[in-house]
């Protein structure tokens, strides 16, 4: 009746994860009381929960990403104690079958549901704005994006307290993830969250390309978009391209587990190796979806507070359309030693040292356009500064085992390990900090908190360092990944020092959340009145904050790049629009939700083999869409006046500003 | 001439020229037939010098799907069908690159981690 | 007027990456187009798992033995022809005209299912022949392949029963019709998908 569900599902013997189960539980249960007890259920459906604005998805998307951090770093946590602990004779305090299930949920984590959420979540909610225009191509879809991401999160933590996570590592590699070596649960839970989450993030990427080159304001040409749309162009476009490997090779790889396939067994003409070869056609590609919008952020950031246009901005877009395609080009580097031997090696390792190329353009735009420039150190130049310095140095060692015969003594080595943190630290999540400050006072009105701004900034630099600096140093002297203890009582010293970074991070952790919580207290010191807090250059400063749901009352007319510059220099920063007709605005779905409530259950059913439950998830997913497609009432209309009374607001509170910062009558 | 083209694009698989509807399915059935049944007899006739078959019958499928995108989904080299040619010739890169990428390097791979009965059995 | 009006007005002087948002129709037209692509790349992937693992048969029955060139060649006849009485649909679509829509969407579909009726046969067979997918590697992939192209004919055609649904619930509104074209895409593209397949599976296996 339930499958292979049974109460020995949960982990009763677990302390840790029993312990964290009775906190989480009482954290959602405060959670609901407040909210229960405030009325506000109503609010967050009717706002929120069933919203199709691309700013409120964003806010979601970014949210889910910073809730997932803590997941995902309490995992580094206990992996950087294990290490610190586990010398030579030594155990540490986790058995290996669960230090196995920590590192895979680490990287699954970080990956999928905090990393992609962070981005897929700036690009929302700023490329409408830049564009010009008043949403995505396709709002509601947007909305069961971000819903199906949740419902893999739903999923992934349902893992810990209900049965188990994979044991595979992040990439969940047969043989051993195959059914024979993986009798469990745990690569299902694997599997069917990543699929679930993998198809939001598809529909997402073909949403943000359609917005990119169909939806644009009036005038903006492609030579006239800001950066940042050009790098979320290549991001997304490697979204619709790669991911749908992703889901083949899962999809494979669960009809070997499910239906007796033999795709990558051992047995009866199966090749594993074929697997690695298909997951890393995604995976490389995957990892340049992170970094371009990161480096789209950058090359904004740079811009604004440096008072000066980015430099080379043709040849920006060149390298980064250059590493949208070569990005498909180099994906064999991840597995030199599987032995495809020395002439596919030595083409794809030059290949993967010519991708280094146009980010090296990159880097010597941004310290082109700082140069001479006259810098305003706010906190998004201090990560882009902290940035530049690291990505160089993570760069640099791509380079190195981009090198076959390196990479042979290099591969799988704690170096790998460094190098790729390096990268997916220095870059994305140092790119996504910065996003996250420039961009919050375009959606709630205040700006945060300096002051902590900085010092968050230099709790991830300073952690980084401690933290993965030693690695590189160990990975040199011959420590492997995944490993839950080791025997060399040498190297336990660099151990300890990247614990120490570790908990420095996990300051500067602590310190987002703090910094939150106080710049919401102080918001009224903070708070955004004109709509352009930076100076900025771009569209999106020419609006309100927060914009109306409609952003532009009038879609500006484009006539050159830095199009809100331009505008100011000329004096016509927002100009009044002479009349205020009704918009015209998509109605709010509940479709999304819905959606990730039925995929849920199926999700859940198909892990343990639940099939009548598998069938009520599936019919009811199915319901949701053929309920939608006679669905007629799409629109709602926001009338003129409304308009016209925000509208005028809006300009009260500039004319206001500008009396009190005595500005010319 | 520019009467008809899209303001902002054309939708692909959407004939804006609608006075030739009709005629361009009849056309590219009238290529896709003679195609295939060329491509079923490339398969079997003698008349071919055998290691060139996969050749034409590549030649053949290609000329086919490329009737197939030009009559049946209109897409073309117009100004407003640029979005959409670019978009299918980015598809097209990136499935080249996987079929034939994988095909290269699980034929290294296969050949230099031969199993043990494998090497023996290209030793006999 | 507004600026953007104006641009759009402006005829066929101006660019066209500049004249504003495109219209409905375009915006879903280039986002289905999209979807499309990412779903051939999906295909791509399957076929490279197959033109790996097509020799390994462990012992068990190859594709030489297996496929039967006529069967396929009829399979080919009745989905190529679908595609044309899939393209009428979509002018008398165009043209707003019920009674040819049903005869030709009605066509397509009754192709379609037969399309559908000589692949299950063969399946079937296979499966009764003890050559099912768990018996080698080869197989796996050849029914991964050729059955995943099926369930998209199969959704296809469950699609096209709910578009005359609702163009005889709700009329030739937009909305229908976009759908109806994006319809038109995917079953267009399924034959271009078909090409591959009986060349690279069925013809290469000789």
């Amino acid at each position: 009746m339930f499958g292979r569900l049974s109460w020995a599902a949960i982990p009763f013997d677990q302390p840790i994860v029993m312990g964290t189960g009775a906190v989480l539980g009482l954290v959602l249960l405060t959670v609901f009381l407040l909210v229960t007890r405030k009325g506000a259920w109503p609010y967050l459906w009717r706002e929120w929960i069933t919203s199709v604005d691309h700013k409120r998805i964003g806010v979601m998307y970014m949210i889910l990403g910073l809730v997932m951090l803590v997941r995902g770093f309490s995992d580094a946590i206990m992996m950087r104690t294990q290490l610190a602990l586990a010398a030579g004779h030594a155990q540490g305090y986790l058995p290996p079958e669960h230090y196995n299930q920590i590192f895979s949920a680490h990287g699954t984590i970080m990956i999928f549901f905090v990393a992609m959420p962070f981005v897929v979540g700036l690009m929302n909610f700023a490329v409408p704005l830049q564009l010009g225009v008043r949403d995505v191509a396709f709002p509601k879809l947007n909305s069961v994006s971000f819903w199906l991401t949740a419902s893999g999160v739903l999923l992934v933590n349902l893992s810990l307290f209900v049965g188990e996570f994979a044991r595979t590592g992040w990439l969940a590699y047969p043989p051993l993830s195959e059914l024979a070596y993986s009798p469990g649960v745990g690569v299902d839970y694997y599997l069917w969250s990543l699929q679930l989450s993998g198809m939001g993030t598809l529909l997402a990427g073909i949403n943000l390309t359609t917005t990119i080159l169909k939806l644009r304001a009036p005038g903006m040409g492609y030579s006239r978009m800001p950066i940042f749309c050009w790098t979320a162009l290549a991001s997304n476009l490697l979204i619709v391209a790669a991911f749908p490997v992703l889901t083949a090779t899962f999809a494979m790889l669960l009809l070997d587990r499910y239906c007796d396939f033999h795709f990558f067994t051992n047995e009866l003409g199966g090749n594993p190796m074929m697997y690695i070869n298909l997951i890393w056609i995604w995976g490389h590609p995957e990892v340049y979806i992170l970094i371009l919008p990161a480096f789209g952020v950058f090359s904004e950031v740079v811009a604004t507070f440096s008072g000066k246009p980015l430099f080379g901005y043709r040849s920006m877009v060149l390298a980064t359309m250059a590493i949208c395609v070569l990005s498909f080009m180099v994906w064999l580097h991840h597995f030199f030693t599987m032995g495809a031997g020395a002439d596919v090696n030595g083409f794809f390792g030059i290949m993967t040292m010519i991708i280094a190329v146009p980010t090296g353009v990159k880097i010597f735009n941004w310290m082109f356009t700082l140069y001479g420039g006259r810098i305003q150190y706010t906190v998004p130049i201090y990560w882009t500064i902290g940035f530049i310095v690291t990505f160089v140095i993570g760069g640099m060692t791509g380079v190195l085992m981009a090198i076959p015969p390196a990479d042979f003594v290099l591969h799988n080595s704690l170096f790998l390990i460094a190098h790729f943190h390096n990268v997916a630290i220095g870059g994305v999540v140092f790119g996504a900090m910065a996003g996250y400050t420039y961009w919050f006072p375009k959606a709630f009105g205040f700006k945060l908190n300096e002051r902590l701004g900085k010092a968050i900034f230099w709790c991830w630099f300073i952690g980084f360092y401690l933290a993965f600096m030693p690695l590189y140093a160990l990975g040199l002297m011959g420590a492997t990944r995944r490993m839950q203890h080791y025997p060399d009582t040498h190297w336990q010293p660099m151990m300890l020092v990247a614990l120490a970074g570790a908990v420095v991070i996990l300051l500067g952790i602590v310190l987002t959340a703090v910094q939150l919580a106080v710049s919401v207290r102080q918001r009224r010191i903070h708070h955004d009145r004109t709509g352009d807090p930076w100076n900025g250059r771009t569209l999106e400063w020419s609006m309100p904050s927060p914009p109306p749901a409609w952003n532009f009352t009038e879609m500006p007319n484009v006539e050159r790049t830095d199009a809100y510059w331009h505008m100011k220099k000329l004096g016509t920063p927002r100009a009044p629009p002479g009349s205020f007709a009704d918009m015209k605005l998509p109605r709010n779905s509940p479709i999304g939700v819905f959606l990730a409530f039925f995929t849920v259950i199926l999700g859940f059913a198909l892990i343990w083999r639940i099939d009548w439950l598998a069938g009520v998830g599936l019919v009811g997913a199915v319901a949701v869409v053929l309920r939608e497609a006679w669905n007629t009432d799409l629109e709602v209309r926001v009338p003129g006046e409304e308009v016209a009374a925000f509208e005028h607001a809006h300009a009260a509170g500039l004319e206001g500003n500008r009396v009190a910062s005595g500005g010319p009558a | 001439m520019d009467s008809h083209i899209q303001p902002q694009g054309a939708a692909p698989g959407v004939d804006p020229r609608e006075r030739h509807g009709a005629r361009s399915y009849l056309i590219g059935l009238l290529y896709a037939v003679p195609l295939t049944v060329a491509s079923f007899w490339a398969a079997k006739t003698s008349l071919v010098y055998p290691p060139a078959v996969p050749v034409l019958l590549a030649a053949l499928a290609i000329a086919q799907m490329g009737v197939h995108v030009a009559f049946f989904l209109h897409i073309s080299s117009a100004p407003d069908q640029t979005n959409n040619l670019l978009a299918l010739a980015f598809g097209v890169f990136v499935t080249a690159l996987i079929v034939f990428g994988s095909m290269m390097i699980m034929s290294h791979l296969n050949h230099n981690m031969m199993s043990m009965d494998e090497l023996i059995k290209i030793q006999r | 007027m507004s600026a953007a009006e104006q641009a759009l007005s402006t005829g066929s002087g101006m660019p066209l990456a500049l004249r504003g948002p495109a219209p409905v129709r375009v915006v879903a037209g280039f986002g289905f187009w999209l979807f499309l692509l990412s779903d051939i790349i999906l295909f791509a992937a399957l076929f490279a798992t197959y033109s790996v693992l097509s020799g390994s048969t462990a012992g068990g029955p190859t594709a030489a033995e297996l496929f039967d060139q006529k069967h396929v060649f009829l399979e080919t006849m009745c989905l190529l022809a679908s595609s044309v009485t899939c393209g009428f649909g979509s002018l008398a679509v165009q043209r707003a005209d019920a009674r040819p829509l049903y005869f030709w969407m009605g066509a397509t579909f009754a192709l379609g299912a037969c399309f559908l009726r000589m692949e299950s046969q063969e399946f079937a067979a296979m499966v009764a022949a003890g050559a099912g997918p768990s018996h080698s590697a080869f197989l796996s992939a050849f029914f991964t392949l050729v059955g995943t192209h099926g369930l998209h004919v199969s959704l296809g055609l469950a699609w096209l029963l709910i578009m005359l649904l609702q163009v005889k619930t709700l009329g030739f509104q937009p909305m229908v019709s976009r759908r109806f074209f994006s319809f038109g895409l995917f079953w267009h593209a399924l034959d271009i998908v078909w090409i591959g397949v009986f060349t690279i599976v069925y013809l290469g296996a000789t």
